[in-house]
């Protein structure tokens, strides 16, 4: 089958970009996105010029490495898959495709397709955590979970931390994100004695590094490759605001 | 223990002199853990934040060392090569992790765990190390929860389990099919704790490219900014490698893309011995190859095997499909050779069935290169939504990849490579043999044997970094002086040089082939002759290929761009030549090993019905490969005894 690439094209943060077109015939359906791009790359790399730079590492949809625009969509048309396990039988044969970086504020583009996310990373530092140091743990089964406890926290935790619910967002807010930890560890008996602390910390560290506010519009859960319900952002406001209030009580005391 | 003669003069390998002390502690094996943490010396609160670590990888095993050496006050600085540590390839593992709980009250104990572990290892592994690991076992499990990974769990709110290939009680832990991200993302979170705390200092996007020893001992890496392209030196104490294994040796594997065998072959030609090389897992389920633009194998958890059942059509070349063929017309060939194991048997001996039943000529699929493995029956006995809660998105992935529904259609399988049992040797305490440089997880060798079970490898690389490197580590720590390293002294610049170096030869052969169409036909070669079966002639034609095509690499490979900036084709270029030479490496160490055992199976030595035969007079020991230049590599051996396991040929009718 054919297909009809315009790739997004910039060699570092300091230059400017520009979309490059490129045709692609003899791929095959069973292809995977990734792997079109692998085999534009070494036709480009014979040609002598620069490969597209994208990134990846498991393509099976759980690294989180992948992921950029198709035609304005995060992770392209299918729902629940990452770039990296969407493949070509999803497309109509002679279909052009626009491939963006994802663009936020927060995520300054290195090159072509590719991103830093780090900010992802500061975001878990600040409190995605449950402090337990190697060593200091009751038995397993000490503390009972819940089944629809435990499912509802996996649900949660199923998180990828690939950044499409940032690049959806019309305000590039990190909440789907930074809520899906809040009701992982927050579902969890094990979770509580740091919720109010983690919930303050995360959305002050979400907030400085430069991400939106949430204005629930749900774009973030229709991209979101792990269907993360924006049921977690309200958890995440509901303990944020819990915390403030108590804080603040505290303080005046 | 003298070895085939003839092959030896043949120049492929000469005798090495390492003596290789396993440091196991002697006396009864229940008490040998705890005699050995008795012994170790340890580091006062005062001095641990004067040592400086590194540590290379930050998946399970690098996470955790990473993070609970820094919760000890060790000054730690954790090294990955992609954007995020989170993204470490442990991220895939799907179907669970061992513990020896015996929650479900069905038999299982430490003993016989470590039982378990040493006999599908075929006797291939170290006593000690094996019942230390089924001993932490069971503070893993603790550790996690405390941690707060959601585990399955039962409705009255204990933890669930699930059996697994390799084992008759149910003793495997999981949160679905991604048991490898929950553990994983536990461990993250504990270091992401350390880094916010100033303990850890992290740096992802960079790439070890060499070790450097100073007076003997490990004392830090240079390393490449994938961003800025910049060469680095780092100087520590003491250098962990927790780098994964070398599965994409073959190009199609179930591994992520980026992992690579650079970290441990750096150390390797830097004196750091490896051990058994050819000791490479196939994974009996995975989907199989559609196409040659394939980048790489999707692996479908083994835990399918408990619902599912394997068969092929009786008759050669039935083309009908699955559902046209009936009852009496199907092979469960697993159920019939092993009755009492039946789908569960270990991981080799369900790969080898699979390749026999399709070099018989019943394979299924377009390319006939496939088994299947069918729910129909588990549907009808429990009903679709337990499959669905069991197993949904492995089903979802399944239909996503190959466009086919397993609820209605029986899934086809595969197997690939995925783990590797071989790596640098460790003794117990999991040191090389270069003092200072510890290796931790798959990188080393240490407990599998020549075969792993389903879910012990989430134990192993967490078992030693949550709970044994911190002791050993410091055990060595204590031993010994430190001056603080000169990153700049001559044994730096050195290793910063020949970086460059590599780096600058790579960029200037300007040939006419990429990197990748290398790899595919090195990976293609080493799947040949080193993989699911290998011989004596084969291995001999495979060696010298791979030398031809090696040479050829470095002529003739073509990678675009310019070193001070992000060039993922110079990424790839490196690591494939060090999987040339790996390569080269792992045939020398099939064909020295002249007996099956386990995932190594040599045509040569087989029982009559096709298993694998040991050789236990001449190779119950572990082969320490030893660099030596450009002559052939020096064969060091660690004899193996077993005083509570016997050695028996293993049986899973």
């Amino acid at each position: 089958m054919k297909l009809i690439f315009h790739i997004w094209r910039q060699r570092d943060g300091r230059s400017p970009g520009r979309m490059v077109r490129y045709e692609q015939d003899g791929l095959n359906p069973d292809m995977s996105m990734l792997e079109a791009l692998d085999v534009l790359n070494e036709e480009l790399i014979l040609k002598g010029e620069d490969p597209v730079v994208f990134e990846h590492d498991c393509r099976e949809g759980i690294c989180g490495s992948c992921g950029f625009m198709i035609n304005g969509v995060a992770h392209g048309p299918l729902s629940k898959t990452t770039v990296c396990q969407l493949t070509l039988r999803h497309f109509d044969n002679g279909a052009e495709l626009y491939l963006e970086p994802w663009r936020a504020k927060a995520f300054p583009i290195l090159r072509d397709l590719m991103v830093d996310r780090s900010a992802l990373d500061r975001i878990i530092a600040s409190g995605g955590y449950i402090s337990t140091p190697a060593g200091s743990a009751p038995d397993g089964n000490a503390i009972p979970v819940s089944k629809e406890a435990a499912e509802r926290a996996m649900d949660a935790a199923a998180c990828i931390g690939c950044g499409a619910c940032v690049a959806a967002c019309p305000n590039a807010s990190a909440s789907l994100f930074t809520g899906a930890k809040i009701a992982h560890l927050g579902l969890l008996p094990q979770g509580q004695p740091e919720r109010a602390r983690r919930a303050l910390r995360m959305v002050a560290r979400m907030n400085e590094e430069g991400f939106g506010q949430c204005t629930n519009i749900g774009e973030c859960e229709a991209v979101c490759p792990k269907g993360i319900r924006v049921e977690v952002i309200s958890r995440m406001n509901r303990d944020f605001l819990k915390a403030s209030w108590t804080a603040r009580r505290a303080g005046a005391d | 223990m003298p070895i085939a003669g003839n092959i030896e003069a043949a120049g492929r390998w000469r005798a090495g002199s390492l003596s290789l002390d396993a440091r196991a502690p002697g006396g009864p094996i229940e008490r040998a853990w705890d005699k050995a943490r008795f012994e170790m010396k340890l580091v006062s609160p005062a001095n641990k934040r004067k040592h400086e670590i590194i540590v290379v990888g930050s998946g399970l095993a690098g996470a955790s060392a990473a993070a609970t050496l820094a919760e000890l006050g060790y000054n730690v600085k954790c090294f990955c090569f992609q954007d995020s540590p989170r993204r470490a390839h442990s991220i895939a593992a799907q179907g669970g992790i061992n513990a020896a709980k015996n929650y479900h009250n069905d038999g299982d104990s430490v003993y016989r765990l470590f039982y378990d572990t040493v006999k599908g290892g075929d006797f291939r592994s170290r006593e000690a190390n094996v019942y230390r690991l089924a001993q932490i076992s069971v503070q893993i499990i603790d550790q996690c929860v405390a941690q707060g990974v959601p585990f399955a769990r039962e409705y009255g709110g204990t933890l669930a389990n699930r059996s697994f290939g390799g084992a008759q009680v149910s003793r495997t832990f999981y949160a679905r099919g991604q048991t490898g991200q929950q553990l994983l993302l536990g461990a993250y979170q504990a270091l992401e704790r350390q880094v916010d705390a100033g303990r850890v200092k992290m740096f992802p996007r960079t790439e070890m490219l060499d070790l450097v020893v100073v007076d003997g001992r490990a004392r830090g890496i240079v390393t490449r900014d994938l961003v800025s392209g910049a060469i680095e030196s780092h100087a520590a104490d003491a250098v962990v490698l927790a780098t994964g294994g070398y599965g994409n040796v073959y190009y199609l594997s179930t591994n992520a893309k980026g992992s690579n065998c650079t970290a441990i072959w750096r150390a390797y030609k830097r004196g750091a011995a490896f051990a058994n090389p050819c000791f490479t897992q196939i994974h009996p389920t995975c989907i199989p190859v559609s196409g040659h633009y394939q980048s790489k194998l999707t692996l479908m958890s083994e835990s399918l095997r408990n619902d599912g059942r394997i068969w092929v059509p009786l008759n050669k070349g039935d083309k009908r499909a699955p559902n046209e063929i009936p009852e009496a017309e199907r092979d469960y060939y697993l159920e019939r050779r092993y009755p009492s194991f039946g789908n569960l048997v270990p991981r080799d001996v369900a790969s080898r069935n699979a390749k026999a039943v399709c070099d018989e000529g019943r394979g299924v699929g377009e390319h006939g290169l496939g088994v299947y493995l069918d729910f129909a029956d588990a549907i009808a006995r429990l009903g679709r939504a337990v499959i669905e809660e069991r197993y949904g998105n492995l089903f979802e992935m399944y239909q996503r990849i190959t466009g086919e529904n397993p609820y209605q259609t029986p899934m086809r399988i595969y197997p690939a490579i995925h783990y590797t049992m071989g790596g640098l040797w460790v003794d117990y305490q999991l040191m090389s043999t270069i003092p200072g440089l510890f290796v931790i997880g798959e990188a080393n060798f240490s407990d599998h044997g020549a075969n792993r079970l389903g879910a012990s490898a989430l134990m192993q690389g967490l078992s030693d970094g949550y709970f044994i490197l911190p002791y050993t580590l410091g055990n060595y720590l204590a031993g010994e002086k430190f001056e603080k390293a000169d990153p700049l002294s001559p044994e730096f610049r050195e290793a910063q040089d020949a970086v460059a170096e590599r780096t600058r030869r790579l960029l200037e052969a300007r040939g006419r082939r990429t990197v990748d169409s290398f790899h595919r036909e090195l990976g293609k070669l080493v799947w040949d002759y080193c993989g699911m079966s290998r011989n004596a002639g084969g291995l001999e034609h495979a060696i010298g290929k791979i030398r031809e095509l090696g040479e050829e690499y470095w002529r003739e490979v073509k990678v675009p761009g310019a070193a001070k900036e992000i060039n993922q084709s110079l990424e790839k270029a490196g690591r494939v030549a060090d999987f040339f030479e790996l390569a080269e490496l792992m045939c020398i160490d099939a064909l020295h090993r002249d007996e099956s055992c386990g995932a190594h199976f040599r045509e040569e030595h087989q029982t009559p019905d096709g298993e694998a035969l040991r050789d236990d007079a001449r190779f119950s020991y572990v082969a320490a490969w030893q660099y030596n230049g450009g002559d052939p590599p020096l064969l060091n051996k660690e004899p193996l005894r077993f005083e509570y396991v016997h050695p028996s040929q293993r049986s899973y009718k």
